[in-house]
């Protein structure tokens, strides 16, 4: 390669940052001084262009500290990353939660998706924009706020997220020191000066977090989310409140780590036989056989192997992901490394959300004592297997959620969808084999190593083994993460969270990707067999309530409208298609032509989306509008 | 005529297009199968020089037992295969590709696409007045080519061969995302102030006409290209010595383009500055 640069100059700040990350540079080949030794040697080939999946760890450490990525400071990262400017440019501007147009430190997420929607985040915006701001524009104190996709705050809606720039704070504070069984989880300096979280949000509290965002209440401990918790019959959720998610000792009292001793004390091939023996499915909402996934990563010839936890939980109305990372981080982190060893992976990237400043927070002083204490790293239990687990934050983008999305992502280029075959058992993460877990599959690999495969299928139905984590919200009394054995019934889970309300018009299942069912369609069993004989899909497990106060035109509007926020633009049925949705759907509301033209429009172009799209968010983009014209008879 | 040489043979596969058993050697696309077979598939985004990145889904085929439709151009024939490429499912969706594409961009300058709208009964004005379209004003910014996003459908042919597949210069890429994607050099700077080097291979692999030489475009702009009119010359470029040919375009004796064959051991289509836009001094009279 021969790139040329732009030759802006990043400043002092933007520098730091930087080199905070990649050191300072060696040479004046990588944005040093020029000194006579650079002239005698040249930095180049594999080992310079190798680099470029630290772009996006470079974008966040110049956007966290700077607000937004200036000319210079994406010049300087090309430099030391040997990355085309033009190439920097497509992948900064992909990614919703980068700027490449000045801004100012502070910048407001306010979330405008399905369970934040119902519960009144349009009247926030609305006075957002009255007393502080309109969206997007400059406020005085150095902020700016604009709506968001769902925040995955849904249990305590509406929610919104204040992200400030700065100079990382010192450590050493004393202010990281976890509080034991205190009301709240005590923030370690590192997020708490840079996040903080308001939920459920009004207008008044957004404005004084704003004044004063180190003054912000701090947010209820994760068990908050958790009605069910202290329930002996939970499975995933069990540590969950039980436990300090600081504490690795009192994970390892509640039994932590005796699933890894399994794995090493059954071998790579026993752990698989296990995991297939347990009927375990992927619950990212694909439901493909876990098992089988491991089986044909471990049996590729090609080597290294890669594993990837996909913690992009960004599904409307998902949340239980979040939950379980905040609440028993050492869980995922123990489960990471049996699916590493089961692969024959090495090392484990776990691809978390952006917008998931607590969950980032937790996992990394999770990973950090873990390896302090031999459990990540090259000796693992002093069992000779070296794994180890690197953090990649995502920026803002729906998209990234998809399997093969999350290598480009890692890779540091655009998180555009790849065409599969090959599946990324042959050829994932840099071309090489690679399994890709969501959150809450890994985690259940932990209760069918510790009480056995055939214990595990015990719960659940004949082809929906163990229990599912289902994400309830809206219009019921207790909004949460609840757990269930495989085989309850919608009306069982509705109970459980006060009972569906009396004039229920709807539930989201499966959520923006999923469909609508009736409020006579409650005796559907939550399995994956079962909802897809009732033509509805448990998807990534939302429950969103939705009463006859919503107005389901103004749902499928917005459902409609994130497709087309977070279409990746590669293909035309998907970038072109939700873009003709939105329009049809705009036009029936308004009532501007004739709704059956356009109903029939709607079907026309959800069919070629469903067909022709290159990967799941275009083919699924369709299913919920259809399900609430087949459904719920709509625009009747 | 061009020397091609020969490849080592390769194993056969047997599948089944269209209901008639076909043989393709091994590596195939089912594309590539179906033009064996005489069969004609619309497709925008493929490009015989460059990997196909199957992005336009002009040329979905419907494969037995896949949930999904399959580009032809990308997805590689397999032993046993049941292809099926003049399905309903398959005709409806090109239908509405056309009709998504025509809509949001301009056609008028994609060989064949009227074709192709007419035979599908693509509308795309069903739409309405009000969809949404690309509408940019074509960026001049220098003197040798024209970018004209209008008619861009996003193929990525560009930025392939400018990036990793042949050029290596990576002066352009895709930055934005969803309906707002764009190609784009960095910083959305003018041409002039980029990594460009003026190759002008993407203009050879662009399918749409969005990149044009300036010539063409003021042409065009003033009436008088005359696409029937032109006569096509291929020789040898004479200004070094690694012997390119060059496809020279002539219209009324004067020089109006120039490309490369395709087909060309050495170019494979692909020329440099000088190759590509320095030919102004053999019309110097």
């Amino acid at each position: 390669m021969d790139l040329r640069y732009t030759d802006a100059k990043p400043s002092d700040d933007e520098r730091a940052a930087v080199d905070e990350l990649l050191g300072p540079p060696e040479s004046g080949w990588e944005g040093a001084g020029r000194s006579v030794t650079d002239l005698r040697w040249a930095r180049g080939g594999a080992a310079a262009r190798d680099r470029r999946d630290l772009l996006l760890p470079a974008l966040h450490a110049v956007n966290d500290r700077v607000g937004w990525l200036s000319e210079g400071a994406l010049d300087y990262i090309c430099r030391r990353l040997t990355v085309p400017p033009a190439e920097a440019y497509g992948v900064a501007t992909f990614y919703a939660m980068f700027s490449v147009k000045p801004r100012p430190a502070k910048v407001l997420y306010v979330c405008t998706d399905l369970a934040c929607a119902a519960e009144g985040s349009g009247a926030v915006c609305a006075g957002l924009e009255e007393r502080l701001a309109a969206p997007g524009s400059s406020a005085p104190g150095g902020v700016v706020w604009q709506p968001s996709p769902c925040l995955g705050l849904c249990e305590r809606a509406p929610a919104a997220l204040l992200l400030r720039a700065g100079a990382a704070p010192g450590a050493g504070s004393g202010e990281g020191v976890p509080a034991r069984g205190g009301a709240a989880d005590r923030r370690p300096a590192a997020v708490g000066t840079r996040a903080a979280v308001v939920a459920p949000a009004t207008v008044d509290g957004l404005l004084a977090t704003v004044a004063a965002p180190e003054r912000a209440a701090l947010e209820p401990p994760a068990t908050a989310a958790v009605p069910q918790a202290g329930d002996p019959g939970l499975v995933l959720l069990r540590r969950i409140g039980v436990v300090d998610p600081y504490s690795l000792d009192d994970y390892r009292a509640a039994g932590g780590y005796t699933a890894l001793r399994r794995a090493f004390a059954l071998g790579p091939a026993g752990v698989v036989r296990e995991v297939l023996d347990a009927g375990l499915v992927g619950r990212g909402g694909a439901a493909f056989p876990t098992g089988r996934k491991w089986e044909a990563t471990a049996r590729q010839p090609d080597h290294p192997h890669y594993l990837v936890c996909n913690a992009d939980e960004s599904e409307p109305g998902t949340f239980k992901d979040r939950v379980l990372m905040e609440g028993d981080p050492y869980a995922l982190v123990e489960a990471m490394t049996v699916a590493g060893y089961a692969t024959g992976a090495h090392r484990g990237y776990l691809y978390l959300r952006g917008e998931y400043p607590r969950a980032y927070e937790r996992l990394t002083h999770a990973v950090a004592q873990a390896r302090l204490r031999g459990l990540l790293g090259p000796d693992v239990l002093g069992h000779g297997h070296a794994f180890d687990i690197e953090i990649r934050r995502g920026a803002g983008a729906y998209i990234c959620g998809e399997e093969t999305a999350i290598f480009n992502s890692i890779e540091g280029r655009r998180g555009e969808p790849r065409s599969k075959p090959p599946f990324p058992v042959e050829k994932g993460l840099f071309g090489k084999p690679t399994a890709v877990n969501n959150v809450e599959t890994l985690v259940n690999v932990l209760p069918i190593l510790t009480h056995g495969a055939a214990a595990y299928a015990r719960t659940g139905t004949e082809s929906s083994t163990g229990t599912k984590l289902f994400c309830v919200s809206g219009r019921v009394d207790r909004p949460g993460v609840y757990e269930l054995p495989f085989g309850a019934r919608l009306r069982d889970l509705l109970g459980l969270a006060g009972g569906p309300p009396p004039n229920l018009r709807a539930v989201l299942l499966g959520g923006a990707a999923g469909g609508f069912v009736r409020p006579d369609e409650l005796d559907i069993p939550l399995t994956f067999e079962g909802t897809r004989a009732a033509g509805a899909t448990l998807g990534s497990g939302v429950v969103l309530v939705l009463d006859d106060t919503v107005e389901l035109p103004a749902v499928l509007l917005r459902i409609a409208e994130f497709f087309r926020d977070e279409s990746c633009g590669q293909c035309v049925p998907c970038r072109v298609g939700t873009v003709r949705q939105e329009e049809a759907l705009h036009r029936i509301k308004d009532r501007t032509g004739a709704a059956a033209g356009d109903i029939a429009l709607l079907r026309e172009v959800g069919g070629a989306m469903r067909d022709a799209s290159i990967c799941g968010l275009g083919q699924t983009a369709w299913n919920a509008v259809e399900s609430a014209i087949d459904r719920l008879g709509a625009f009747e | 005529m061009t020397a091609i040489p020969l490849q080592p043979p390769r194993r056969l596969i047997e599948f089944t297009l269209d209901g008639a058993g076909t043989r393709v050697p091994e590596g195939s696309t089912i594309l590539d199968a179906c033009r064996a077979a005489g069969k004609d598939i619309p497709t925008l985004c493929e490009g015989d020089t460059l990997t196909p990145k199957n992005a336009c889904r002009v040329c979905v085929v419907e494969v037995e037992g896949a949930r999904t439709l399959a580009p032809a151009c990308s997805r590689r024939a397999e032993p046993d295969m049941v292809v099926r490429t003049d399905t309903e499912r398959a005709r409806h969706s090109r239908k509405i590709v056309l009709e998504l594409l025509a809509s949001s961009t301009d056609l008028s300058t994609t060989p064949r696409a009227a074709e192709w709208i007419k035979e599908y009964e693509a509308k795309p004005d069903r739409f309405g007045p009000d969809a949404a379209r690309v509408d940019e004003q074509p960026k001049i910014d220098n003197d040798l080519y024209v970018r004209d996003y209008d008619k861009c459908i996003l193929c990525y042919k560009c930025v392939d061969a400018c990036g990793e597949q042949w050029q290596n210069t990576f002066a352009i890429a895709v930055a934005g995302r969803g309906f707002d994607t764009r190609i784009s050099v960095e910083q959305d700077a003018p041409l002039t102030d980029s990594a460009c080097v003026y190759c002008g291979n993407c203009i050879e692999v662009c399918p749409t006409g969005a990149l044009s030489f300036k010539s063409e475009f003021d042409m065009r702009a003033a009436g008088t290209w005359d696409e029937e009119a032109q006569t096509e010359t291929t020789t040898v470029c004479a200004y070094c010595g690694v012997g390119c040919n060059l496809t020279l375009h002539v219209q009324d004796n004067e020089i109006v383009k120039v490309t490369s064959p395709h087909d060309n051991p050495v170019t494979h289509g692909n020329l440099c500055i000088k190759g590509r836009f320095g030919y102004q001094h053999v019309q110097q009279r």
